[in-house]
């Protein structure tokens, strides 16, 4: 492969030393790190170049980075996401990109290109900007299955810096994965006809190559995505304490004393979505609810995964959509202020786990620990690419 | 009517790691410049993972273990959120949940007797930067060289009832925590904080009363002076009505020797505490905890009824070498050389006790390596090396650790001659220098040998056994 084919992206919320990292917010605005982001460095040892930095929304907690402080990117209504147009117009081979509450999957879905989420803990964290910590992952966009496959390994692998790092041996495992054979798919899910579409082309290629899908039923998918949009908030509220104006980052003109400070910088510099999400995920931590929310919401990640390891007792692998259509428009965002909490439902069951998630040919397959290698090759008879 | 009054501590300490509790960052930075030992990582920036010092949770095993404590086998870290300059991610990673070690016992002992303090939990945590304020230019500025120093708070139950219990208690913590070289537990030095939770009741009742938690005291007397003050202020206020008590936080003004307000209870902030996903449980496996177990010091009492036993020490030697780990290991050390226990214990409460005194050093500063003081015992006893010179060794062992006690007698000419014709040159010169001492002694005056004894001791280095000498100087005299 030559130098200008292995040009990749980073999204920004990956700490660089020549180039701002922001999170697309305007507290961040020109924020220099002192380090990178360990998945970039390792993408570097293995003759990747970078390109550039793609934006997201702020802290990437939205639909597609829509919330960036820089405007969302909007052509004739639809909104765009930066890295999944860099990677479609051919600018970049592919983009490494946080994958907080499911942007990545949503771009690759909406972009016909591949995403893969790996298992939490085979890439580190090191060098991220931390959102919800306990469920975020270094996931991989491209054109190909095979690409994404590439800068994974690239990246993959234990790291001392990072305390929720995996051990080399079990990070290894990928290579142990069984081949997807039977995929289970989820009934009555509410996507409109541009996804039920990608869904039934998926099943109609699985089978037409022996893969058999059966269809099963599940109502814990809803509940997951409640459970995560509390641990996420509440997470992220914790996460973006640290923002404060007094070290670093925006820092409001007008204040008297250190409390007001803190209130007008953080008022001036958050926008809305990010607000409402710490207000929420405060509430879930307070003393008087964290027994009947917070806690709730820890205990039904437990009975998320041992719903999937039931589900994989059976099955290779879920196939889900990842989102609810094809096309976000402005309009239904701007009617809807809690759109990209009723859309996790998609992408939180991978996030609140930590299963790895492959996205192609518009629809998204979760698999078991450590198969993301097998989901990608399952994946190639969605992008027609030879195995 | 009589009232008790009704303690609870929660005690800091800072643990004695070399590095910092999530990073590698230097713990030690007592006097170093502002913000020279930091990191990203301890000073909140964001991306960096907090990775944790096993050594923090050895050390918080080991203090769970001096203190009577069961140890969670599955320790668990938690944040704790609140909005402070001085604390750069705005929460603090803490112990919540499961602290490392819970439900443990430490026996005081008062004019009143002994008792026993029950110890509610041990949880490791990292401590915050230091605000230093600038009066002169009205500014605020942050040293972040503190910031993530680890920690163990000790949360007693309301089992002590008086100043004197309370000192007895912090004391007995700091030798305990000593003993494991876990701690410096130095109040001056705010490697130990004390907060005090005190409410008073009516005696024999068993309903607490209301309970004021205070904080800023930074010594054992000020602590005193703070319980008294504000005993005196609650039965004050259910006496006589001067005032309604809340259960709040109050601030300790030594100099004005009075308590302030600080928050209530309904304007307390809420922490918010909840599981650190970035820090992985820490799980203790049988072999780990084994290890801590089997490395724990005897316990002060089993030493000292020890030394009395195998040493035949005096109660009262026992009782004061086993006050410090130090002076423990430093007798043991020379006894293992000397195998003469008497000696080497009176040699550290004498002549080490001397040094450390007049240095202003406490038993715990003691280095000195008791092999060595072994070695320097026998150099004495063995005649080699006069008293008065040893001591001049032994001070010269404290400046330089790697000093061998013969080999230095030797360079600096601390060798006792068995070479008589020397002395006896020397008693010449000094009987022919001063006839007037040597009259006064032959006319009955027996301080005039003590003068004459001196000086020739003093030309002869005090290389000389003192007997034979005091016998050649007589012999001396007569004969002139
Ligand atoms: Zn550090």
């Amino acid at each position: 492969m030559n130098e200008m084919n292995k040009r990749i992206v980073v999204d920004d919320m990956l700490l660089t030393t020549d180039a701002p990292t922001t999170a697309g917010s305007k507290m961040l605005d020109g924020y220099m790190s002192l380090l990178e982001a360990e998945a970039l460095t390792r993408a570097k040892a293995a003759e990747y170049t970078i390109g550039g930095k793609a934006d997201v929304g702020e802290f990437s907690f939205d639909l597609l980075g829509e919330t960036s402080y820089r405007g969302a990117i909007v052509q004739n209504g639809v909104l765009k996401n930066a890295s999944a147009e860099i990677v479609a117009s051919g600018d970049a081979l592919a983009a490494l990109c946080l994958d907080v509450n499911g942007t990545p999957r949503r771009a690759a879905a909406q972009y016909a290109l591949v995403s893969v989420k790996p298992t939490y803990g085979r890439v580190s964290r090191y060098g991220t900007i931390p959102v919800a910590c306990s469920g975020e992952t270094v996931s991989v966009l491209a054109k190909t299955a095979g690409d994404c496959r590439a800068l994974l390994d690239a990246i993959a692998g234990h790291d001392d810096k990072d305390g929720t790092s995996l051990p080399e041996e079990l990070c290894n495992k990928v290579s142990e994965a069984v081949p997807v054979r039977r995929v289970a798919l989820l009934k009555n899910f509410q996507a409109d006809a541009t996804v039920t579409e990608k869904i039934d082309a998926a099943i109609k290629e699985f089978t037409t190559n022996g893969i058999e899908v059966v269809e099963i039923d599940n109502e814990i998918f809803a509940a997951a995505r409640t459970a995560w949009n509390v641990l996420m908030c509440a997470e992220l509220c914790n996460n973006v304490s640290r923002y404060d104006g007094v070290k670093y980052g925006y820092r409001a003109e007008n204040f008297s004393g250190i409390d007001e400070l803190y209130t007008n910088s953080r008022t001036e510099a958050f926008g809305e979505l990010l607000k409402t999400a710490i207000l929420f995920g405060s509430e879930t931590l307070s003393t008087e609810n964290y027994m009947k929310v917070y806690d709730k919401c820890l205990r039904t990640r437990r009975v998320v995964c041992e719903e999937f390891a039931k589900i994989f007792s059976d099955f290779d692998a879920l196939l889900l959509p990842a989102c609810s259509t094809m096309t976000y428009t402005e309009k239904a965002i701007a009617e809807n202020k809690h759109f990209v909490f009723e859309e996790n439902l998609y992408t939180a069951p991978a996030s609140i786990t930590g299963l790895p998630a492959v996205v192609a040919g518009g629809v998204q397959l979760v698999g078991k620990a450590f198969s993301e290698n097998a989901l990608l090759d399952v994946a190639k008879i969605l992008t027609k690419e030879a195995n | 009517m009589r009232y008790e009054t009704v303690i609870g501590l929660e005690v800091h300490v800072e643990l004695a790691t070399n590095s910092k509790i999530f990073c590698s960052c230097s713990a030690h930075s007592f006097g170093a410049d502002p913000n020279s030992h930091v990191c990203p990582a301890c000073c909140g920036m964001p991306g960096m993972l907090p990775v944790v010092n096993k050594r923090v949770v050895d050390f918080g095993m080991k203090a769970g273990l001096m203190l009577n404590c069961d140890i969670n086998r599955t320790t668990t870290f938690d944040k704790k959120s609140y909005y402070y300059p001085d604390l750069p991610a705005a929460y603090q990673t803490t112990q919540w949940f499961a602290p490392v070690a819970v439900n443990g016992v430490v026996e005081i002992e008062t004019s009143k007797g002994k008792k026993k303090v029950r110890i509610k939990q041990i949880h490791m945590e990292e401590d915050a930067g230091k605000l230093v304020h600038d009066i002169r230019e009205d500014t605020t500025h942050v040293d972040f060289n503190r910031t993530s120093v680890p920690l163990i708070e000790i949360v007693s139950q309301p089992d002590l009832s008086s100043a004197e219990e309370v000192e007895a208690y912090l004391e007995r913590l700091k030798t305990l925590l000593r003993y494991a070289k876990v701690a410096e537990c130095e109040m001056a030095h705010g490697t130990m904080r004390c907060d005090v939770n005190l409410s008073v009741r009516p005696e024999g009742s068993d309903k607490l009363g209301v309970r004021a938690e205070m904080k800023n005291m930074n010594s054992i007397e000020a602590i005193k002076r703070a319980i008294e003050y504000e005993t005196a202020r609650h039965i004050d206020a259910i006496e006589n009505g001067t005032e309604v008590l809340r259960q709040e936080t109050r601030r300790w003004d030594d100099i004005k020797g009075k308590s302030y307000a600080m928050r209530t209870k309904e304007t307390a902030g809420d922490y918010r505490y909840f599981p650190d996903p970035n820090v992985m449980p820490v799980v203790i496996d049988d072999a780990w905890f084994n290890e801590i177990k089997s490395s724990l010091p005897e316990f002060p009492e089993v030493k000292r009824a020890r030394y009395t036993e195998e040493y035949a020490l005096s109660d009262y030697d026992a009782e004061q070498l086993t006050k410090s780990i130090a002076l423990c290991e430093c007798f043991e050390g020379a006894f293992e050389v000397t195998k003469n226990a008497k000696d080497s214990a009176n040699w550290i409460l004498s002549e080490v006790m001397t040094i450390l005194n007049a240095r202003k050093m406490t038993y715990d500063q003691l280095t000195l390596d008791g092999r060595a003081l072994g070695t320097l015992i026998l150099l004495v006893t063995g005649g080699k090396v006069g008293r008065a010179n040893a001591k001049k060794i032994l001070a010269a062992m404290f400046d330089d650790p790697t000093i061998e006690p013969e080999k230095y007698a030797e360079e600096n000419g601390f060798v006792m001659s068995n070479d008589t014709g020397k002395a006896e040159a020397v008693i010449k010169a000094v009987i022919a220098a001063d006839p007037k001492s040597v009259a006064d002694f032959k006319g009955g005056k027996e301080k005039a040998l003590m003068a004459l004894f001196g000086k020739c001791m003093k030309e002869l280095k005090g290389n000389c056994d003192p007997q034979t000498l005091r016998k050649l100087l007589i012999d001396e005299i007569n004969k002139a």
